[in-house]
Formats: structure tokens, C-alpha cells, sequence
């Protein structure tokens, strides 16, 4: 039977997120032939509306008030509850970012539904559809469904491929003036650590520094292989309690979850919360001077060595490399 | 102030897993406070010290939680609840936050905290469903605490941004890393949570029916990750170490 999805689009600094995208072709398996409905809150957001369409939905509804240019958790748990009183969806698909993981379980709570969060898969099994996430940081999985009532899911970002992006596709926007009131927490100010450029949590390749780094000098060669390489810059908690990086870079699992194809972990020694963050990478490169550091365990890729003498040579072969090709 | 923790009972973080009988084993595992939340308890102890009342830490579990209820009281804490839910067969995130709920409808409480995310099924749905069904705000993956008043101010780390966020009591909170850290219980401070009063309720004793707080989600599968193929370790000079790692990266692997 097909359903009625809705996906909510995140906007960070001016821009979707890749997420928003994989949400809708989450949403696509789930929806069944059903419609596809994207949800934008805030104002000025037709553009994204548009390009939502070209990922896939069938239709947006733009949730506007001033008050939702800023992710507040009484505004959007609001706008997306009046939302979802026009649209009655029979789906609801959110990425498990800062913004999914604070207010998917309160809007859970609030319209007495199921809740699976951080969603990295899923599958249709007659009607049903299952879906699997990690659980003990990433040493077991466990495939879930939702019993009844609302099919309810957060995804993990990097993990679902989004829908081809076809600028033909076309659909309705609408405009819904939602009511916001009494936010009971006021951002008074938000101090932006995360570097410009590449989102880790989207990036394709990531090269991450540990406190094998030894300095936030040792960070340069790192940088020069991700320069290289169109890669992002990640750190392991040791590097930033060591104050080398911003805390920012942290991979983890208390920073950023990150799925990239290609991970290339210098000077890390790969303790638990470090590879909940990581382990999912499609391919795992370990640069480490102890051949018996448990970042080898889930590497593909070992090079037992000084992250100083191997980074630099890497550098230098890809350079090669890639000029050639 | 009335401060409360809700706290949970997980595996050792370092602890293997294996499954038995399509479930996650527990007989042989070490467990420990959930990490998060022992932030969450430190954090109400240094409340209750600046500003005077009392830390409850709460636990929806087993009769094995007492152990991690008396370890917080040996922390500091001043009372202890554990809402035995042995009976439920099946129970999810919507399941303890509505157990939660009715309990803390009966309690006054000024500040619930409690970790952002549990180790074991990390899905850091509990806080903010409760924060719901409570009706009162959340701030969650906080860093900085400060009180005045019922007046508060926050820090909270957003993928690394530091929002400063000002709100206000009756409030929850979640914990993340960062916020301060945890002291470990001391030998007097063991000693004394013996006495600290520990009060078990059972669903009946908080009028819940089973079939309310039934699951909205089901668990079908439980398993470990594929066996990963032991890593390819390079060896030889460094130089053409390097040059194999590219050219596996480009050629076997196709990442490059
Ligand atoms: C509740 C909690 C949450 C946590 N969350 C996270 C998290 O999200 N992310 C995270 O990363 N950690 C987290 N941690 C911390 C984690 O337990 C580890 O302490 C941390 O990951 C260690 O960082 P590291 O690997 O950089 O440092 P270390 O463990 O000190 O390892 C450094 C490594 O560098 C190698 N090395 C040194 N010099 C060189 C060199 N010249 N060349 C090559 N190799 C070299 C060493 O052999 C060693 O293996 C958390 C801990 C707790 C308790």
C-alpha cells in the first residue's frame, strides 16, 4: 500500500544538506508509489523548494515565520505539527543531525508514535519495511520496524544514496503560514568553530589527525594530503583535548558520526568512541608508529610508521598520481 | 532546588559483544553508568552544592540497576528511585519516557539531566520525549550550566558550534562530553550510600497498565558485522609502501 511521506529539508548556512536528499530517497522506499512531501521552515526558502523537487519530492510545503529562520526546538517541533495536521502523512523521515536528534523524539512523544533513529539502511520485505542501525557504538546492528501508526525515522547522513538530481522535475510549492509562539529557549548567540568548506559528515574523504599529531603544526601535513585530495580534516577527542584543533574536527561518539568512502586515520590510536564515529567508512586507512594500535583492527590499510615521514610521501605519490590521470 | 538524573544501566564501554539466541548476550558483561549520564549526575551534584536541595537519580531497570544507582549515590547523590519494569517483554524509547512521565508527574522538580545518548541502543530519544510529555523545555548536548534564580544559561554543542542559549526552570537538560568531569565515588562516599535511601516502585505501584506503554517500535534481528577481512598491513621500504597503498586505493579499492 502506498503511503504519504514527509521529509524535512535542513538548511545550514544558507545551504541543504546532502541528507535532506538522502531523506527523500529514504522517503521513496518507504512512500511506496506514495506522495512525497518536502517541508522547508523559515522564510525565503522557494529556491530550496525547487531543488528538492529535483531530488525527488513531489511536492513542498514551506512552513514560514520569522521565527523559524533559526532552528528552535518549540518553533519547529510547532511548525511541523501543524504541518503535519494538513498533510496526515503515514511517514516522516528527518536526518539524525544536531537539529533530528533534538526534536524527532519530542515529536514522537507528542504524537504517540515509534521513533528509529539513526537509520544507516533500508529494506522492503513484502510491505513492510525494515530498517537497520548500529547499536553498542557500532560493534552490533539491529533491523527494526515500527509496529503500527507513523513510520517515523531519523538517517544517519552518508549512508543512503540520494535519488539521481533531475532538473526537469517539477511539483508544487505551497506556502503554509504556520502560527510560532512562546519559545521558552532564546539563542542569544551561536560562535561558528566549524571550519568553511567541506561538512564531515558529508565529505567523501576524510583524513583525521590524532594526538600522534603533536602539535596544531602537526596538523599541516594532514591538511596538505586533504588539499590533495579534496578531502576534509577530522580529529580524534585526544588531538582536541591536547588543544592541537578545534573540537569542531572531532569524529566520534561524542562529535561528528561520519560515512566517508575513504578515511585516513593519522596518529589515532582507534579507542571505542573514536570508531563509533567511523568504523561505517566504506574504506579505512591506518597510519600508526604501534603496529599494535586497535585502529588496525578495522583498517583495510596499514602503513606501520611516522605519520610525519608517510604523510608528506603520500602527498607527493597522489600528487603524481592525479596530475597524470 | 529538586534536581533529578535520569540514569541508565549500559555495558562496560570496552566490554566484546556476542549474540545468543538472536539477542545481544548479557550474562558475563561488565556494566557501568552510562557514560553520558554520569555527566548528568556530577552536573546536579555541583548544582545541588552551589545552590542547596536535593539530587534524586532515577532509573527505569531491572534489580541489577541498584548497583548503578548506588554507585551515584556514592557519588553524591542524595536519593535513589528504581522503577522496576522487569515485567514488560517488550519495551522501547517510547515505553521508559512514558514510565518517566508518570512518575515525575507525581515529583516537583525544578531540573531533570540526564545523558544525551545512551552507549548501548544510542538513540537519545529518552530526554527529549520526557522534556514532551512533561511539557516543559529541553536543551540537549549542553556544555555549560549556569543558574540564577530559575533563570538559565546554556552552552550546547551543535556539531561543534557553541550555541548560547537563555531559558528558564522547570527545564531537562542532556549532558554531553565536555560539561565538567565526573568525580569517582570516594571510599566515605561508599560508605554512606549504603544508607542513602533507595526506593523501588513497580508499574502497579505507579498505575501503569502494560498495554499503554506497550512499544511502538519491534526489535527482528540482532547481529554483528560482516567479519571484517583482516586489514592489509604494507610492508617493505616506506617509499614503496606508499606507492602500493595509492595504487591499491586506486585500483583495488576504486576510492581514489
Ligand atoms: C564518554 C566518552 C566519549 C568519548 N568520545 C570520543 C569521541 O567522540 N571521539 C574520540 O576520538 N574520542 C572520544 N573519547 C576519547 C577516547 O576514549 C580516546 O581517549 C581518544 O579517542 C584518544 O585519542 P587519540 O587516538 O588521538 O590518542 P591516543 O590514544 O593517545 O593515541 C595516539 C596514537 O598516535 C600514535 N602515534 C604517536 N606518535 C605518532 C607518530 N609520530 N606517527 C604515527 N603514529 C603516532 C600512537 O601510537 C597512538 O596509537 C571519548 C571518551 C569518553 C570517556
Amino acid at each position: 500500500m502506498s503511503k504519504k511521506v514527509l521529509v524535512l529539508g535542513e538548511v545550514r548556512d544558507g545551504e541543504l544538506r546532502n541528507v535532506s536528499y538522502e531523506a527523500i530517497a529514504a522517503a521513496k522506499e518507504i512512500a511506496a508509489g506514495g506522495e512525497i512531501v518536502a517541508v522547508l521552515c523559515g522564510e525565503g526558502m522557494s529556491n530550496h523548494g525547487q531543488t528538492l523537487l529535483h531530488y525527488g519530492a513531489d511536492r513542498v510545503v514551506l512552513a514560514e515565520h520569522a521565527l523559524l529562520n533559526e532552528y528552535s526546538t518549540d518553533g519547529y517541533v510547532q511548525a511541523l505539527l501543524q504541518v503535519i495536521d494538513q498533510e496526515k502523512p503515514e511517514g516522516l523521515v528527518l536526518g539524525h543531525t544536531a537539529l533530528g536528534k533534538d526534536m524527532s523524539p519530542r515529536l514522537a512523544a507528542r504524537l504517540e508514535s515509534g521513533l528509529i533513529s539513526d537509520v544507516t539502511s533500508l529494506e522492503k520485505v513484502g510491505e513492510e519495511v525494515i530498517f537497520t542501525r548500529p547499536i553498542y557504538s557500532g560493534k552490533a546492528f539491529e533491523k527494526k520496524v515500527i509496529q503500527d501508526g507513523l513510520i517515523f525515522v531519523t538517517i544517519r547522513p552518508n549512508n543512503i544514496p540520494p535519488l539521481e538530481l533531475d532538473e526537469s522535475r517539477s511539483g508544487d510549492v505551497s506556502t503554509l503560514s504556520v502560527d510560532v509562539k512562546d519559545l521558552r529557549t532564546i539563542i542569544k548567540d551561536v560562535v561558528r568553530k566549524a571550519s568553511t568548506g567541506v561538512d564531515l559528515s558529508e565529505a567523501k574523504i576524510i583524513v583525521a589527525g590524532g594526538r600522534g599529531v603533536k602539535s596544531t603544526d602537526g596538523f599541516k601535513p594532514l591538511q596538505e594530503l586533504a588539499d590533495v585530495l579534496g578531502a576534509a580534516v577530522g580529529a580524534s577527542r585526544g588531538a582536541c583535548d591536547a588543544d592541537y584543533c578545534d573540537y569542531s574536527l572531532q569524529i566520534g561518539q561524542t562529535g561528528k558520526v561520519v560515512t566517508p568512502d575513504l578515511y585516513i586515520a593519522c596518529g589515532i590510536s582507534g579507542a571505542i568512541q573514536h570508531l563509533a564515529g567511523m568504523s561505517n567508512s566504506k574504506v579505512i586507512v591506518a597510519i600508526n608508529k604501534d603496529p599494535e594500535a586497535s585502529i588496525f583492527s578495522v583498517a583495510d590499510y596499514g602503513i606501520v610508521g611516522d605519520l610525519f615521514d608517510v604523510v608528506p610521501l603520500l602527498t607527493e605519490e597522489f600528487k603524481n598520481v592525479l596530475v597524470k590521470s | 532546588m529538586n534536581l533529578f538524573v535520569i540514569l541508565k544501566r549500559t555495558f562496560d564501554t570496552e566490554e566484546k559483544i556476542s549474540i545468543a539466541n538472536g539477542a545481544i548476550a548479557h550474562d558475563s558483561a561488565e556494566y557501568i553508568i552510562n557514560p553520558y549520564d554520569e555527566y548528568a549526575i556530577e552536573e546536579a551534584i555541583t548544582l545541588r552544592d552551589t545552590h542547596g536541595g536535593e539530587v534524586t537519580v532515577v532509573t527505569v531497570g531491572t534489580e541489577e540497576s541498584e548497583k548503578e544507582l548506588r554507585t551515584a549515590l556514592a557519588m553524591g547523590a542524595d536519593k535513589a528511585v528504581l522503577i522496576d519494569a522487569e515485567e514488560l517483554d517488550h519495551s522501547d524509547q517510547f515505553t521508559t519516557a512514558a514510565i518517566l512521565a508518570t512518575y515525575f508527574k507525581e515529583q516537583e522538580f525544578d531540573l531533570i539531566l540526564g545523558g544525551n545518548v545512551a552507549i548501548d541502543n544510542g538513540t537519545g530519544q529518552v530526554g527529549p520525549r520526557l522534556a514532551e510529555l512533561l511539557d516543559i523545555p529541553q536543551v540537549t548536548t549542553i556544555t555549560k550550566l549556569e543558574i540564577n534564580g530559575t533563570d538559565v544559561k546554556i552552552e550546547r554543542d551543535v556539531e561543534g558550534d557553541v550555541e548560547k542559549i537563555e531559558t528558564s526552570l522547570p527545564l531537562l537538560v542532556t549532558a554531553q562530553q565536555g560539561l565538567n568531569e565526573p568525580r569517582y565515588p570516594s571510599l566515605p562516599g561508599i560508605m554512606k550510600a549504603k544508607k542513602k535511601p533507595l526506593e523501588t516502585l513497580e508499574l502497579d505501584d505507579l498505575d501503569i497498565d502494560e498495554d499503554d506503554v506497550e512499544a511502538k517500535t519491534k526489535t527482528i534481528e540482532v547481529y554483528l558485522p560482516a567479519k571484517k577481512e583482516a586489514g592489509k598491513i604494507l610492508s617493505g621500504e616506506l617509499n614503496d609502501q606508499v606507492k602500493e597503498l595509492v595504487s591499491l586505493l586506486r585500483s583495488e579499492a576504486k576510492v581514489i
